[in-house]
């Protein structure tokens, strides 16, 4: 391969295969950049220039507007998203262990009903879980929110966790059973430490979906609880004065940027994970 | 060192399926090398882990050192395993390996540290002690996965098919050295396999099993020698027994096995071989005669012919050490094992010769031996110096 592309490096079909793949970059990253580019205009630049155009003055007056409305509500959303991932991802993990390698009487049933847990829609939930969290005194509260979302992530946790402990051998854990480990040390010393790669796609899934989500956040919270999805959502649909297109712009990087963090650094293990055990090898 | 007895143990999965184990009946002393040998699904694995308390069970009692422990946890048994598949822990190194199971029965650090210092020289994996198991090779595995079993210098080993990963030179390695370190620890061990050469090799008692039922229990040469059935006729043994089916005939009072061949330019041929061993009526009765390839020799030139037969060679397939010679009798293919420099050409006629004593029947339906058990070996051990004698004189 390399001997042949030394003796053409600017051959027709490689031409064509880097413009296909330039063109397929930039349509991708043309609303990034557009984002990018609009929220560091001031508001007339915004509504003079097309969306394409550099700002005739750079202005981070839209990101301080921007942190100012939705600030408070970052954090509400990382008090809520930090718990929901790590309890959800523990307790998927627990239970992904028991389902493959402690399988018990009705054990598969049991896994069976769980998986509808993926399949239901939010909508459905939404009555008997308000109902539920206004019984617990948990309405309209963070920890309500959390325990919503770690609730409705442990279907897929479990999944997860449950499909990649299918493909450790149980010799492992007879094994550690003879060694004299018992329950939790065998899950904690054993499964655990090995369980890097689908921990990682299991942070990125949840974080994803509880950082994102909109529907429990302005169901459940309400005012100072809400989380960024819901005050991004008050701040670009105010129908009042004219519309700050950049404070808007830079509102939306604010609460995308921590899921695209997450993307990035544990990344690599998403596609590793997701089809870890469906070859042999 | 302990003793191992198991009870009567029965297994079953449930009313409606057939028992996996059914009455299993096993002693051996402290120190013995007990091997658990049969094909694929006879029960062999589920009986290692029943001792090993893996699974429960449903009858009987399972006694070391006469104590029953039936009903005991794994860990509280004192009993350490091999796993085919080595199951080694990935995320630990190959000192983490062996300690694990040290640091799990709260040993102080310094003991763990002198035994894994101990066992790693034992096995000579000192080299290896900081590497995790995916770094190391089929054979170092294997090394590692002993290593964890005698760290713990428990009553009894369990090995369950520790080979059957390796290549085959490896094999034959591993398997003397896990013999070597039998002779040396003498601790009491428990070895399945489905490799009865490992069965022969390896074992101061035999178990052969089929359908969860003992077939029979012995020494290795019991076993070889004396087997109780067909099955365990043609499960030991490599290249297997020859089974001869024929129709028993009395004459003079003597009951005989007839043999024919359907040698080509020689013509047929017979050959009637007097069955002294068997009691009772057994004239015409369908049997399978069983021999075994070195069992049947060539004739001495001076042979008067009574037990010897003259056949027509169809292949011969030298392995190195001997050279299978394969003739037909009785419609059957029977194969010799002949050292390599008398060994014939094909479609030369040969003399074959049987020691009638050595031959074993079987009952053609139900596959279980005629005769008395233990008979054919006493015998073997009989007629052992009348041949040489027969040999000097040969000279």
């Amino acid at each position: 391969m390399t001997s042949l592309s030394a003796k053409s490096p600017f051959s027709l079909s490689r031409l064509a295969i880097y413009a296909t793949l330039l063109t397929a970059c930039a349509v991708y990253l043309i609303p990034l950049i557009v984002m990018l580019l609009t929220s560091f205009k001031t508001p007339e630049d915004v509504l003079t220039g097309n969306l394409l155009s550099w700002p005739e003055l750079f202005t981070g007056i839209g990101w301080s507007k921007a942190w100012d409305s939705v600030g408070g509500f970052f954090w509400n959303s990382v008090k809520i998203t930090i718990p929901a991932v790590t309890i959800s991802t523990l307790l998927g993990a627990l239970n992904g262990y028991v389902l493959a390698m402690w399988r018990f009487r009705g054990s598969q049933l049991f896994f069976g009903l769980l998986l509808f847990g993926c399949f239901l829609p939010f909508q459905v939930v939404l009555l008997p879980a308000s109902f539920t969290l206004g019984q617990l005194g948990l309405a309209n509260t963070t920890s309500g929110l959390v325990l919503i979302h770690v609730v409705y992530g442990l279907a897929f946790t479990t999944l997860f966790f449950r499909n990649y402990y299918v493909s450790i051998p149980d010799a492992l854990v007879r094994a550690a059973r003879l060694d004299g480990a018992g329950f939790f040390t065998i899950f904690g010393r054993i499964m655990l430490p090995m369980s890097v790669p689908i921990i990682m796609v299991c942070l990125i899934w949840q974080f994803t979906q509880i950082w994102n989500d909109f529907l429990f956040g302005v169901v459940f919270a309400s005012g100072d609880t809400q989380p960024i999805t819901v005050a991004l959502n008050n701040l670009v649909n105010t129908s009042t004065g004219a519309k700050e297109y950049n404070v808007d712009m830079a509102a939306a990087m604010i609460a995308g940027l921590p899921t695209l963090v997450v993307y990035i650094l544990a990344g690599k293990y998403f596609l590793r994970g997701l089809t870890a055990g469906a070859v042999k090898g | 060192m302990a003793t191992l007895e198991l009870r009567n143990v029965n297994k079953s999965y449930g009313s409606g399926l057939p028992d996996t184990l059914k009455n299993i009946e096993i002693q051996i002393d402290s120190g013995e090398f007990l091997i658990l040998v049969g094909p694929s699904g006879c029960g062999k694995s589920t009986l290692m882990n029943c001792i090993a308390g893996l699974e429960d069970i449903s009858g009987g009692a399972i006694l070391v050192d006469d104590a029953d422990i039936s009903g005991m946890s794994p860990k509280d048994r004192d009993i350490a395993m091999v796993f085919q598949s080595y199951a080694l822990y990935p995320t630990m190194t190959v000192r983490g390996n062996i300690a694990f199971g040290l640091k799990m029965r709260k040993l102080a650090p310094a003991a763990i540290e002198e035994e894994v210092a101990r066992v790693a020289k034992l096995l000579q994996i000192e080299h290896l002690l900081e590497r995790k198991p995916g770094q190391l090779s089929g054979g170092q595995q294997q090394r590692v996965a002993m290593g964890r079993a005698l760290a713990r210098r428990p009553k009894i080993y369990l090995f369950d098919e520790p080979l059957s990963n390796l290549d085959a030179k490896l094999r034959v390695e591993m398997r003397t050295e896990i013999k070597l370190m039998h002779q040396r620890l003498k601790t009491t061990t428990v070895y399945v396999t489905h490799d009865q050469i490992e069965a022969m090799t390896l074992g101061d008692k035999v178990a052969v099993m089929k359908d969860g039922i003992i077939q029979q229990f012995g020494s290795p040469r019991e076993i070889y020698n004396d087997p109780a059935n067909l099955f365990v006729a043609s499960f030991i043994g490599s290249p297997p027994m020859n089974f001869i089916p024929l129709r028993l005939q009395r004459r003079a009072g003597q009951l005989l096995a007839v043999l024919e061949s359907a040698a080509g330019a020689s013509g047929q041929a017979r050959c009637e071989l007097p069955l002294d061993a068997l009691q009772g009526d057994l004239e015409g009765r369908e049997v399978i005669l069983g021999i075994r390839p070195e069992q049947i020799l060539l004739a001495q030139a001076d042979a008067n012919g009574q037990s010897s037969i003259r056949a027509e060679v169809d292949v011969i397939e030298p392995t190195g050490p001997d050279t299978l010679v394969f003739v037909t009798l009785n419609q059957t293919k029977v194969c010799c094992r002949m050292a390599p420099d008398a060994a014939p050409r094909v479609g030369e006629t040969l003399e074959l010769q049987f020691d009638p004593a050595k031959v074993l029947l079987f009952d053609a339906q139900s596959g279980e031996r005629l005769g008395v058990l233990g008979q054919a070996q006493s015998q073997v051990q009989a007629t052992e110096p009348a041949r040489k004698v027969a040999q000097l004189k040969g000279r």
